[in-house]
């Protein structure tokens, strides 16, 4: 498969010429990506207009409880920990070329480890320590996981969104498997793992309920940003991604790299599922799926693979996800209306990208 | 245990992977046109949402089935629209798209059937069986093959159909060329976009007369969610048959066999987590890619959009 995926030469912030270019191009940007989603958000509340739901006041509450309440956007910035640590996984995968589809299976089994391990650490070695090996499981888990589709995709050819489609609903069902036989907590009879006390989970920022899984995430993603775009291992994988024929003619071991793109893509995959159940849920009940896998996969898209701006539409998406869950319960609207609303923020921003690219190019003739 | 194997047992076994095998072969047929064609339809999880819901609602309040099928067919169309016009004439990234299609249809239908019914799940009367005479009365499989709803001898019949357009005309042929070499099709004089956005139509089509089928005779219900990854299976049935029709029927059958068995031992009441039944299907997906994913063949010019003059 060679679908485009190649990181489009954006114009560089290092090309120091003129400032103002460079802030015209920013505002643009900002203009091109707040119109569209004013557009979608019109769309989705002529939706809500049909089915007979205000659509003012549903805005009205996921702005307040997304953004502007305190507890909303505390809410919202923790939210977007694991969101982070996906789209980074993401953006490895993307940029070598490789469709990594299966990251709510890696998610789910990195969660459902964690939230097995780190209670039984915890009783046995330091807090820190603890929490660090829970992290390290969930990683190596995950990893292991993407070996399947990795192998076949290296020496086999199979293409890799079929493969890690299926790992994914196989992924799925063994982390409801696990969490319903091996590591159900024998003290509860809802089905769920052992409760994370909260005071051993990931500590909070300051004085908020946000936790520091966020910085770990940005850490995370900038770091992954640097190496895909500083380093010579993320050259290779560039090249990778742009002509693999190219790259083996220039020497590259192109199937070790292509399953180490999958064991690092999957390991931040299964460290969102660790942050996700360290630093905020504390278990994981039975048929417990939010799916972020799936959402993320064009947020990061749209964000054409490049690290800082993948943390905007993170933070968009959190903003939606939290905003439409608390604006459901107030209207009575399912929560499934935030997939609507995020589906359609996607393909106007999509559309947007492409009217914008195609301005750009005439102007270029 | 001697029970599992009577007669009645193999039978009700069969029917139903024959029942689980229609929506999967209608949305592999369609996933293996637009993919010759060089499209990959990941949205087709979400055509064959909107075509389970809309078959639904239009099978409840006509009272006709057939003119729920139509309803589902017309769902799937609608969204196969979008898909065309952004995947196929504008040349948005097709598997963003697909997934956003996907994630938006699961939201939508769902949306729609808790305003429609609430928490209430009202159900269809079952469907009429076509009798075919004589073949129904081989014990075994008789009952399992030859007692369903005509649209399943129909659905087996267009795997013939297809294979026959694929061979002997020339919109096949032109369907074949513009997955592998679209810049030869459209110098050739025939319209390349054109060609693709036929394909993808048919493909909505079939996806949500499939998503009709399974609300309407598989289940005789809807429920959110219905589909749970049977899209996804169809695109690995497209994969995996290498562009032959017969070959996705033959794939159908068997992930139907795995779907019924799995209901199959819940209904007999063998101790196992029904979860670890669900994997069957999709394990059975990967045990094939293993064994024989070398051979899965795709189109060259797959997921490219075609832009005229490009390169």
């Amino acid at each position: 498969m060679s679908i485009d995926t190649a990181p489009t030469a954006s114009a560089t912030a290092l090309d120091a010429t003129s400032a103002a270019a460079t802030r015209r191009d920013i505002l643009r940007r900002l203009l091109m990506t707040l119109g569209p989603i004013l557009i979608a958000l019109i769309i989705a509340g002529c939706i809500l207009l049909a089915v007979g739901v205000d659509p003012l006041a549903y805005y009205g509450y996921v702005l307040e409880k997304g953004l502007f309440s305190p507890l909303g956007i505390q809410q919202t910035l923790t939210r977007m920990a694991p969101l982070l640590f996906l789209a980074a996984g993401l953006i490895v995968a993307f940029r070598a070329g490789m469709w990594n589809l299966g990251g709510d299976g890696q998610f789910l089994l990195g969660a459902v480890t964690a939230a097995a391990s780190a209670p039984v650490f915890v009783e046995i070695m330091p807090a820190w320590l603890a929490l660090f090996c829970s992290f390290l499981i969930a990683m190596v888990v995950a990893m292991i996981w993407s070996l399947v589709p990795a192998l076949l995709r290296a020496y086999q050819g199979v293409n890799e969104i079929i493969t890690t489609l299926m790992m994914t609903f196989l992924g799925t069902s063994f982390a409801n498997v696990l969490v319903k036989l091996a590591f159900r907590d024998p003290s509860t009879t809802v089905p769920q793992t052992r409760t994370l006390p909260v005071e051993d989970r990931l500590p909070r920022l300051f004085d908020t309920t946000i936790t520091s899984g966020l910085l770990l995430g940005l850490a995370t993603i900038i770091i992954v940003h640097l190496v895909m775009t500083r380093t010579a291992f993320g050259l290779k994988l560039r090249i990778v991604g742009a002509n693999p024929r190219a790259a083996v003619h220039s020497g590259l071991g192109v199937p070790g790299l292509t399953v180490a793109v999958f064991a690092i893509s999957a390991g931040l995959a299964g460290l969102a599922g660790a942050v996700d159940i360290i630093g905020v849920q504390g278990n994981v009940r039975a048929d417990w799926n939010p799916a972020y896998g799936l959402a993320v996969i064009p947020a990061v898209f749209l964000a054409r693979m490049n690290g800082f701006a993948a943390i905007g539409f993170v933070f968009l998406l959190s903003v939606l996800s939290i905003g439409g869950e608390s604006a459901a319960r107030r209207l009575g609207v399912p929560n499934t209306f935030t997939l609507v609303l995020v589906s359609i923020v996607l393909i106007v921003l999509a559309l947007a990208e492409y009217v914008d690219h195609r301005y750009h190019q005439s102007r270029k003739a | 245990m001697t029970g599992l194997f009577s007669e009645v047992f193999l039978s009700a076994l069969l029917f139903g992977a024959v029942t689980a095998a229609i929506p999967l072969l209608l949305a592999g047929l369609g996933e293996q046109m637009s993919e010759k064609a060089g499209v990959l339809n990941i949205g087709i999880e979400g055509m064959m949402l909107a075509g389970a819901y809309l078959g639904f609602v239009g099978a409840f309040y006509s009272g006709s089935l057939w003119l729920g099928f139509l309803a589902g067919a017309a769902g799937g169309v609608a969204v196969a629209l979008v898909m065309a016009l952004l995947c196929v004439r504008i040349g948005l990234n097709q598997i963003v798209i697909g997934i956003a299609l996907t994630l938006g249809l699961e939201g939508l239908t769902a949306l729609l059937h808790h305003f429609q019914f609430s928490r209430s799940y009202p159900r269809l009367p079952a469907a009429d069986a076509t009798v075919i005479p004589l073949l129904s009365d081989i014990p075994v499989i008789g009952p399992a093959f030859f007692k369903h709803h005509l649209i399943v001898y129909l659905a087996v019949a267009l795997v013939f159909a297809m294979s026959y357009l694929y061979r002997r005309t020339q919109l096949g042929l032109n369907l074949q060329a513009a997955g592998d070499k679209p810049a030869a099709l459209d110098v050739a004089g025939i319209d390349v976009i054109r060609t693709r956005t036929i394909a993808v139509l048919t493909t909505g089509a079939l996806a949500g007369l499939g998503g009709a089928y399974l609300a309407n005779v598989g289940a005789g219900l809807f429920i959110p969610f219905i589909t749970n990854g049977a899209g996804f299976l169809g695109i690995v049935l497209a994969m995996l048959a290498r562009g032959r029709p017969i070959w996705v029927l033959f794939g159908a059958l068997l992930f139907g066999v795995c779907l019924s068995l799995t209901t199959a031992m819940q209904v007999a009441g063998i101790n196992i987590p029904t979860d670890v039944i669900q994997m069957l299907p999709f394990l059975a997906v990967m045990i094939m890619l293993v064994l024989f994913g070398r051979r899965a063949s795709l189109p060259a010019a797959l997921g490219i959009p075609y832009e005229r003059g490009a390169r």
